[in-house]
């Protein structure tokens, strides 16, 4: 157990996966674009390509 | 009551993993995979599986189908509606209407044989429900779903109407034979 | 507005309560019981009927009660209650002050308008279409309208919750990152934010469809969209209760969480992934492909069921790492056994953690894989899957909440503590019967919103075996069980706010103090380099809860590989 837990090196870079999970606007990107594009824009034109009954 | 407060570090991101996480996350990600690998699988080795072949269709133009094939093929009435049965040869194109609340007309089917089930609604969503075997498909109107059926077991079965269709929907129970 | 009771602090918690939030928070969560209370009600009337030999209702009440009972439980008493929750982990768990208050009010006015109309329509008894309302069933257009106002109100909120975030930012009233609670609050409100605006834009035009502006609506289409709302919902109230078991770890235990990366990590997928799963009820449509339909129904590749399962370990691990660190350490199990167990916060949050996992995901995973949705659909088995998920999931889990907040926000000592520490078990364990034996009458074929399995009066009646009509007998049985367990929490409740002794605990502050982080200390000690095994009995939990899982799971595909060849 270490010496360097009580304070963090103020220096040292946050990873990006770390400032993707602290930039709440970007997720609410990503949560209204993947349902948006693989489910609702998908489905739509599936139903709209359905064919007329021979 | 740190999940109510800011992480400890600046960087938490780089904070190694018990093992009791890692493996499960190992595991489940594992089971995952297989969830997801059985639809495939089924859909080539399995013998249920939906077609997806469909159609836009008119109410008008799929009780006309019906109607040719009640007009070819019904062998008796049942009810005091007298309500045709119709007994296709294999292989054919089978209608089922499903209606305010009713399913028209009644079915014969034989036994190991296939037939192509058609399946429209002219009003209402209503919800195709096989008794007992619990075989249950969603019925639009507007669209026609077409399968395959094989029926696997002779007996007298009954199709309920398990989508809500109005003040009706627990009158709408009809049959289907397999001989 | 700069008076010296803007904020409250609540000393015993050392919860700060801005006062904008605190009556905003007071006042979602009070309309939420009132229609739980409405809901629970009709929740009888509706079990009563569906007990075969007590058929209590006629056929058109029993139809308008149901379309009721499902609108005021899943849309207005959860949403009312989750947007006092998003208010609570944004102002009070930031300690900051809440962003628009006034728009907060307008959003809140709406919701009530719009449930209460909503309401009216149905009670006139011309709107008995059930909460989906599937075109070209038609409802009045007061039904509709009512909808659009909640939903708009309810957006209202998720944006006043977004925007907390931003003046929490901009104040510094936090350093670092959002506490993990809060972060999965942000979850709830993203789901939630695509979740409304599908409602809106499959209603609006089903509402100027029912006052004759528009000629037609695509029954197909209305299915896909209004499922991404309907749906979705309910992936805003996983977000939402998760969260709550993950905060209740902490009050109750000071559990920290195992791994901030992990239980993030987690949310992140709930974010991407988990409304995609709008397509489980799509699943025996026409016309959409099997593509779609693998891709969308399993959250593409299970990442979200994926999630749920590591919450389903970390928040249990939390706990018991915290217990640990007591000193019960005996054993698998000391950790568990010596929980107090008598205390609603603590033991309803556990019943809707295992009850949500074991019958709720188990059976969710099962109904959503594609082919296995034809033995079910439509079948008592979904109210029984959603009875798990939505009841002892989200109500449960919310209940349990709500014991820790009469003292902290309302102020009050909880009234009849023993009703209280009972409660969760009534409740909850009368819920697990409940979904258990639905769950069998769809196996047995038993259709949803039924009102006459014997189908009288019918010239080709289905008859149904007897254990089907036992299985309804004790959904009969169970369901008034449950409604005697959320009965005894309203009694609690209302009863805390009227008779409950006044908690004078609090001091009050113009501005609120900063939050610290959470103490470096409290980090899982000494296994360092992922050598540890911190919580190995929640591991074995686990593992049974897989073994569940897998055995359940194929037995369905066993099942099926039985009926008659469909291609
Ligand atoms: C006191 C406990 C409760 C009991 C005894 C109860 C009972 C029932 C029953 C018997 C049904 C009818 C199933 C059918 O015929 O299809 C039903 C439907 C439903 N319940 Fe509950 N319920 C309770 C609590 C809740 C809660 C707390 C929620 C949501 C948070 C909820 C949401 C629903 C929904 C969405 C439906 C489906 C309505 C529909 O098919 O349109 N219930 N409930
Ligand atoms: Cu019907
Ligand atoms: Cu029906």
């Amino acid at each position: 157990m270490s010496q360097n837990e009580t304070t963090d090196a103020d220096d040292e870079p946050i990873p990006v996966m770390q400032q993707i999970l602290d930039n709440p606007f970007l997720l609410l990107f990503i949560g209204i674009t993947v349902p948006t594009v693989f489910y609702i824009v998908w489905g739509v034109m599936e139903i709209v390509t359905i064919p007329v009954a021979k | 009551m740190s999940a109510l407060l800011p992480p400890a570090r600046r960087v938490w991101w780089k904070e190694p993993l018990d093992r009791v996480e890692l493996a499960w996350i190992l595991i489940a990600f594992a089971w995952s995979a297989i969830l997801f690998f059985m639809m495939p699988y089924w859909h080539v080795f399995g013998k249920q599986n939906l077609s997806n072949e469909a159609y836009r269709i008119s109410a008008e133009e799929f009780t006309k189908r019906t109607q040719t094939m009640v007009d070819k093929y019904t062998v008796r009435t049942e009810t005091d509606e007298k309500i045709p049965v119709v007994h296709p040869p294999e292989g054919s194109d089978v209608y089922l209407i499903a209606r305010l609340w009713q399913w028209w007309p009644l079915l014969e089917l034989e036994n190991g044989k296939s037939y192509r089930l058609h399946l429209s609604a002219l009003d209402y969503q209503h919800g195709f429900s096989l008794q007992p075997s619990n075989i249950n498909l969603q019925v639009v109107p507007g669209y026609e779903m077409v399968i395959t059926v094989t029926p696997n077991q002779a007996g007298s079965y009954s199709i309920v109407c398990n989508e809500y269709c109005g003040i009706g929907h627990h009158k709408m129970v009809s049959r289907l034979y397999v001989k | 507005m700069n008076d010296s009771r803007n904020f409250r602090i609540d000393t015993p918690t050392g919860l700060q309560y801005h006062r904008d939030a605190e009556l905003l928070i007071k006042a979602n969560a009070f309309f939420g019981v009132v229609f739980l209370l409405i809901g629970g009600v009709l929740a009888l009337l509706v079990s009563l009927t569906r007990w075969p030999s007590v058929h209590l209702l006629p056929a058109d009440w029993f139809y308008l009660t149901l379309t009721a009972h499902g609108l005021d439980m899943l849309v207005f008493w959860i949403i009312f209650f989750e947007i006092a929750v998003l208010y609570f982990c944004s102002s009070t768990l930031l300690r900051c002050r809440l962003a628009t208050p006034r728009i907060a009010w307008l959003g809140f006015a709406l919701m009530l308008i719009g449930a209460v109309t909503t309401n009216v329509a149905i009670f006139r008894g011309d709107s008995s279409v059930m909460m989906t309302s599937y075109v070209p069933m038609g409802a009045h257009p007061s039904f509709y309208l009512g909808l659009i106002l909640f939903a708009v109100g309810a957006l209202i909120g998720c944006f006043v919750f977004l925007g907390t975030l931003v003046v929490a930012k901009n104040d510094k009233t936090y350093e670092g990152s959002l506490p993990l609670v809060t972060f999965g609050a942000l979850t709830a409100s993203i789901i939630a934010i695509f979740t409304i605006a599908s409602g809106a834009i499959i209603l609006i035009p089903t509402f100027l469809w029912s006052i004759g502006y528009i000629h037609q609506i695509d029954p197909l289409m209305y299915r896909t969209i209004w499922w991404a709302f309907g749906h979705s919902s309910q992936q805003i109230n996983v977000a939402a209760h998760v969260s709550v078991w993950y905060a209740i770890a902490a009050i109750v235990f000071g559990a920290k969480p195992m791994s901030e990366k992990v239980s993030r990590t987690a949310f992140l997928l709930y974010i991407a992934f988990l409304q995609l799963a709008s397509a489980h009820h799509l699943l025996s449509d026409p016309g959409l492909s099997s593509e779609w339909k693998i891709f969308n129904t399993s959250y593409f590749m299970y990442f979200a069921v994926l999630a749920s399962m590591v919450h389903g370990l970390t928040v249990p691990g939390a706990i018991e790492v915290a217990q640990r660190k007591k000193g019960y350490t005996k054993g698998l199990y000391e950790w568990l056994r010596r929980a107090p167990w008598s205390n609603p916060v603590f033991s309803g949050m556990f019943i809707s953690l295992i009850g949500f996992g074991f019958l709720g995901g188990i059976s969710g995973v099962m109904m959503g894989t594609e082919q296995l949705n034809m033995i079910i659909h439509n079948t008592i088995y979904v109210p029984g899957h959603f009875h798990a998920t939505v009841v002892i999931g989200t109500t449960l889990a919310f209940m349990s909440l709500t014991y820790f907040l009469i003292p902290s926000l309302f102020r009050r000592e909880v009234w009849l503590p023993g009703v209280a520490k009972w409660q969760p078990y009534v409740f909850g364990f009368g819920m697990y019967a409940f979904a258990l034996v639905m769950m069998g009458a769809g196996t047995l074929g038993v259709p949803r919103r039924h009102w006459d399995m014997s189908f009288a009066g019918t010239a080709l009646p289905h008859e149904f075996p007897g254990s089907a009509y036992l299985m309804m007998g004790l959904v009969g049985i169970s369901g008034v069980l449950a409604v005697i367990g959320g009965g005894m929490y309203i009694l609690v409740t209302v009863g805390s706010l009227l008779f409950g002794r006044k908690v004078e605990s609090s001091t009050f502050a113009q501005k609120g103090t900063p939050i610290p982080r959470a103490p470096v200390a409290a980090t899982i000690g000494g296994h360092h380099g992922g050598a540890g095994f911190a919580a190995p009995g929640t591991f074995t939990l686990a593992i049974v809860f897989l073994v569940a899982f897998v055995l359940y799971y194929f037995i369905n595909w066993k099942y099926l590989s039985t009926v008659w060849g469909i291609s």
